[in-house]
Order: structure tokens, then C-alpha cells, then sequence
């Protein structure tokens, strides 16, 4: 399922907004998740899950084309880690519904 | 500060000028809508964000931590999250410490 066909069911469900509206409360809830990650905080949805950064430290990598020794410098990685109801409700339906993209 | 639900409805209300009932409906339908759809077995791809992607694991050994008793963990469906290229550019630059 992608960005755009969650509005359109979040559009047929609210039926009193716009789907302009509904579009641009997608985005800017996306944005303003993004931006919360980006300055270190997390962000925590009960029964969803929760976002925050993980950081990786320091470590020598190899250009995959050429071989050469690279150091690649510490950093922070987006992390997700699902919430109770979440995991509880994945894998009750797992055995009804074939995963599919 | 922890980002939670009443800090998005209070953003789309600030932003967009949704009143606080309208936007509060459309926040909890975001992500009923996104687990609704994972609980069906489909991935997310939201674009410039990131991918909710789903996984079967089979069962495997396992072991009771306390007790050092073995007991298989159970096969299983999990929800992992890929974060997208422009996401991931983003939070690395980040220099501080992590809350």
C-alpha cells in the first residue's frame, strides 16, 4: 500500500475535508515526524510504535567497485520498533493473510 | 520533547487550521489505516519517508533467560522498518546526543 492510496481511503472516510486537505495533513504529519527524528527526539505512538535514532559508530568500509579501505564516520540511523498492539495484531493474521507489496 | 499524537493534532491544527476534532480523527485514522493494512499483510512504501515491511520468521531455539531453560521461540510475523534514502540523509547528520 503507498502514501497515496492511504489518502484516498483516508479521503473516502472523511468525507467533510477536502482530499487537498487530507493530502497535505499526510505530508505534514510525515514532515513533522522527519523533523523530530532529524533533531534527536522521538516519537512515540501508543499501540503503533515508537521512532528514534540509533548511532553507529566509527568503522572502515570498502569502496564495493575498487576495493579501497574507506573510514566511515559515526552516525545516527532511524529506528522503528513496533508497538504491543502492533506486534499483537501482525502476528494474530498471519496464518489469513499472504504478505504481499 | 517526545512527539505523540497530541502533539501532531496540535501541529495540523496550528498548520492547517483543522479544528482539534477533525485533525485528532485524522491522526488516529493515519495510523489505524497503516496497521490495518500491515495486520492484512501488506507493506507500507511511503515515499520520501519509508517502508513498514513485513517478515514471517520461522520458529527457532530459544532459551528462558533466568532460568537457562530451552524453549523454541514460535514462528512468527514481524513489522520492520526501512527507512527511506532521504530520511536516512537527514537524521545522519545529527550531532547531539540521543534522548
Amino acid at each position: 500500500m503507498t502514501k497515496s492510496e492511504i489518502i484516498n481511503i483516508l479521503a473516502r472516510k472523511q468525507s467533510h475535508l477536502s482530499s487537498k486537505d487530507i493530502e497535505l495533513s499526510v505530508k505534514i504529519l510525515l514532515d513533522q515526524i522527519s523533523d523530530t527524528l532529524t533533531s534527536g527526539e522521538r516519537i512515540e505512538i501508543r499501540g503503533f510504535g515508537s521512532f528514534s535514532l540509533h548511532h553507529r559508530t566509527a568503522r572502515k568500509g570498502r569502496n564495493p567497485k575498487t576495493g579501497e579501505q574507506v573510514q566511515l564516520s559515526p552516525k545516527h540511523v532511524p529506528h522503528f520498533k513496533p508497538g504491543k498492539e502492533m506486534r499483537e495484531r501482525v502476528n494474530e493474521n498471519k496464518d489469513k493473510y499472504p504478505i504481499q507489496d | 520533547m517526545t512527539l505523540t499524537k497530541a502533539g501532531m493534532v496540535e501541529h495540523l491544527f496550528d498548520e492547517l487550521g483543522l479544528n482539534k476534532r477533525e485533525a485528532k480523527e485524522l491522526v488516529e485514522m493515519f495510523f489505524e489505516e497503516i496497521r490495518t493494512a500491515l495486520e492484512e499483510g501488506q507493506n507500507i512504501k511511503l515515499s520520501g519517508f519509508g517502508n513498514f515491511m513485513l517478515r514471517d520468521k520461522a520458529q527457532r531455539p530459544g532459551r528462558n533467560p533466568k532460568s537457562g531453560e530451552a524453549i523454541p521461540v514460535s514462528a512468527r510475523r514481524v513489522v520492520t522498518f526501512r527507512p527511506g534514502q532521504k530520511l536516512k540523509q537527514r537524521v545522519e547528520k545529527y550531532a547531539g546526543s540521543i534522548q
